[in-house]
C-alpha cells in the first residue's frame, strides 16, 4: 500500500537519530563516572591546599608577594573553562552568559577585560563578542594535563605580576550532582582571606627555608590546581549535562515517533475505508 | 594525652585525616617534630617519611616525594605531591629506580638531565630509607 509513505519514511529517520542520541546517552553515562572519580580524588588536595593559602592571605608575612596585594581595579583578567564538544545542553551557554554579564558589569565601570580561554568553545564565542583574548588553550581532551594548561595560566600570571591585570578571575561550572551544575566565577588573585575570626590577630608563619622562595612556589602550586581541579570539575559537568541532554532528546524522539505513527494509522485506516466505501458503492451499482 | 588534627592529602587522594600526638618529616632545612601547640609554620619538605604517632601509641608510616607543610597550632596540613603508605612501597621498585636514577646520572649529556636525574636519585633513596625504616620499627 502506497499510504503514508512519507509518514514511513519520517519514522524511519527519526528512529535513526533515536539511536545515536540513545548511544550517545549510554557513552556519557559511562564517561561520567570516569571524569566524577578523577574530580573526587583530586578535591581534597585543592581543597586543602585553597585553607592554606586563605590562612596565608590573613597572615602578616614578612614577604608580601605581589598576588597578595590588592590594587586598584583598571583591567581584570578571566580564566574560562569550557567543553571540548558541543551537545551538551546549555552547560557552556549558562557559564558565557555568566560571564558575559560581569564583563558588561566591568565595563560600565570603565574597567577593561583580558580573556584566557580553556577548551575549544569559549575561543569562538568570545571572539565574537569581541572580548580580548591573550591566552587559548584548546583540546584539553578526557584527561586533562596539568602540562597542557601551564602555558595559558603563565601568560595570565605574568600579565598580573606586570601589573597589566589587577583582578584575575576563573569561571568554570560547579558539579552540583547529576541534574545541576553551576556556572560559577571565583577570584584567583589578589588572594581571599578567609573569614575567620580567629586567623584576624595579628600572627606569621615561621618559613623553612626562605619565606620568598616558599610563598612563591606555593602560590604557584595553588593556583595550577586550582585552575586544573576546575578543567577536572568542568569535564565532570560536560559529561553529565551530555547525558541529561540526550536522554532528553531520545525522549523526545520517543513522543515524536508515536506522533507520527498515530497519524500513519489513521492515514492508513481512512485509505481503507476509503477503499471498503468503493467496492461496496460498486457492488450496490451492479 | 593532647593530639591535633593531621590530614594528609597528595594530589591524587586523601591519605590520611584523624588526631596524632607527633609527627616527623623531613623538612627542607632537615628533620621536623610537630608536637601539640607547635607555632604557626610553613616549610617545603624533601622526600622521605613521614612518622605518625596514633593516640593509642601505634605509629604509621607514610612516604612522601615532596610538597608542603602547614602546621597551626591545632592542626597539621601536609600537601604531598605524591605520597603513599610505607606498606605499599615495593622494595623491588625502589631499588630499580635507584639503579635506573644511577645510571642516568652516569650517561647525563645536559645540566637539565643532570638535576632531573639528582632529583630521581633522591626519590629513590629516600624509599630505600623509608622501607628500612619501616623494617626496623616492626622488629
Amino acid at each position: 500500500m502506497a499510504v503514508g509513505k512519507e509518514i514511513k519514511n519520517k519514522i524511519g529517520s527519526v528512529q535513526n537519530t533515536q539511536k545515536i542520541t540513545s548511544a550517545m546517552q549510554m557513552v556519557a553515562a559511562s564517561k561520567m563516572r570516569r571524569t566524577q572519580d578523577r574530580m573526587q580524588q583530586g578535591k581534597p588536595y585543592s581543597d586543602r591546599i585553597r585553607g592554606v593559602i586563605s590562612h596565608l592571605a590573613n597572615s602578616n608575612p614578612e614577604y608580601k608577594h605581589t598576588f597578595m596585594e590588592a590594587r586598584p581595579v583598571k583591567r581584570v583578567g578571566f580564566i574560562v573553562v569550557s567543553s571540548d564538544r558541543g551537545l551538551c545542553g546549555g552547560l557552556n551557554v549558562n557559564l558565557f552568559r555568566t560571564v558575559v554579564k560581569q564583563m558588561a558589569e566591568l565595563d560600565a565601570k570603565g574597567v577593561e577585560v583580558d580573556m584566557g580561554l580553556i577548551g575549544n568553545k569559549a575561543a569562538p564565542f568570545f571572539r565574537s563578542v569581541g572580548a580580548n583574548v591573550v591566552a587559548v588553550m584548546p583540546d584539553v581532551g578526557e584527561t586533562p594535563l596539568i602540562a597542557d594548561l601551564i602555558g595559558g595560566i603563565r601568560v595570565m600570571l605574568d600579565a598580573y605580576s606586570e601589573g597589566k591585570i589587577d583582578q584575575l578571575f576563573l569561571a568554570s561550572n560547579d558539579f552540583e550532582n547529576t541534574m545541576t551544575q553551576t556556572p560559577t566565577v571565583r577570584q584567583l588573585l589578589p588572594l581571599n582571606p578567609a573569614d575567620d575570626e580567629s586567623y584576624k590577630h595579628r600572627w606569621d608563619y615561621i618559613y623553612e627555608p626562605d619565606a620568598r622562595q616558599l610563598i612563591e612556589g606555593l602560590l604557584l602550586r595553588y593556583l595550577e590546581s586550582q585552575v586544573y581541579q576546575a578543567v577536572v570539575e568542568n569535564g565532570a559537568c560536560e559529561q553529565a549535562a551530555k547525558m541529561i541532554a540526550m536522554k532528553n532528546a531520545t525522549e523526545n524522539a520517543e513522543k515524536l515517533i508515536d506522533e507520527l505513527q498515530l497519524i500513519y494509522n489513521n492515514a492508513r485506516q481512512a485509505a481503507i475505508t476509503q477503499e471498503i466505501a468503493e467496492i461496496v458503492s460498486g457492488a450496490a451499482a451492479v | 594525652m593532647a593530639t591535633f588534627q593531621c590530614e594528609i592529602v597528595s594530589a591524587e587522594e586523601s591519605l590520611f585525616s584523624g588526631a596524632i600526638t607527633s609527627l616527623s618529616v623531613r623538612g627542607t632545612i632537615g628533620e621536623l617534630g610537630i608536637t601539640p601547640g607547635h607555632a604557626p609554620l610553613l616549610t617545603g619538605i624533601n622526600p622521605g617519611a613521614v612518622t605518625l604517632q596514633m593516640e593509642d601509641g601505634n605509629e604509621q608510616v607514610y612516604f612522601a616525594s615532596g610538597g608542603y607543610l602547614e602546621v597551626q597550632p591545632g592542626f597539621v596540613t601536609l600537601l604531598a605531591d605524591t605520597a603513599l603508605r610505607a606498606e605499599d612501597l615495593d622494595e623491588a621498585q625502589a631499588e630499580e629506580a635507584r639503579i635506573l636514577a644511577e645510571k642516568a646520572m652516569e650517561d647525563r649529556n645536559s645540566e637539565t638531565e643532570f638535576s632531573s636525574a639528582a632529583a630521581m636519585m633522591a626519590e629513590a633513596l629516600a624509599k630505600q630509607r623509608t622501607l628500612e625504616e619501616l623494617r626496623r620499627r616492626r622488629r
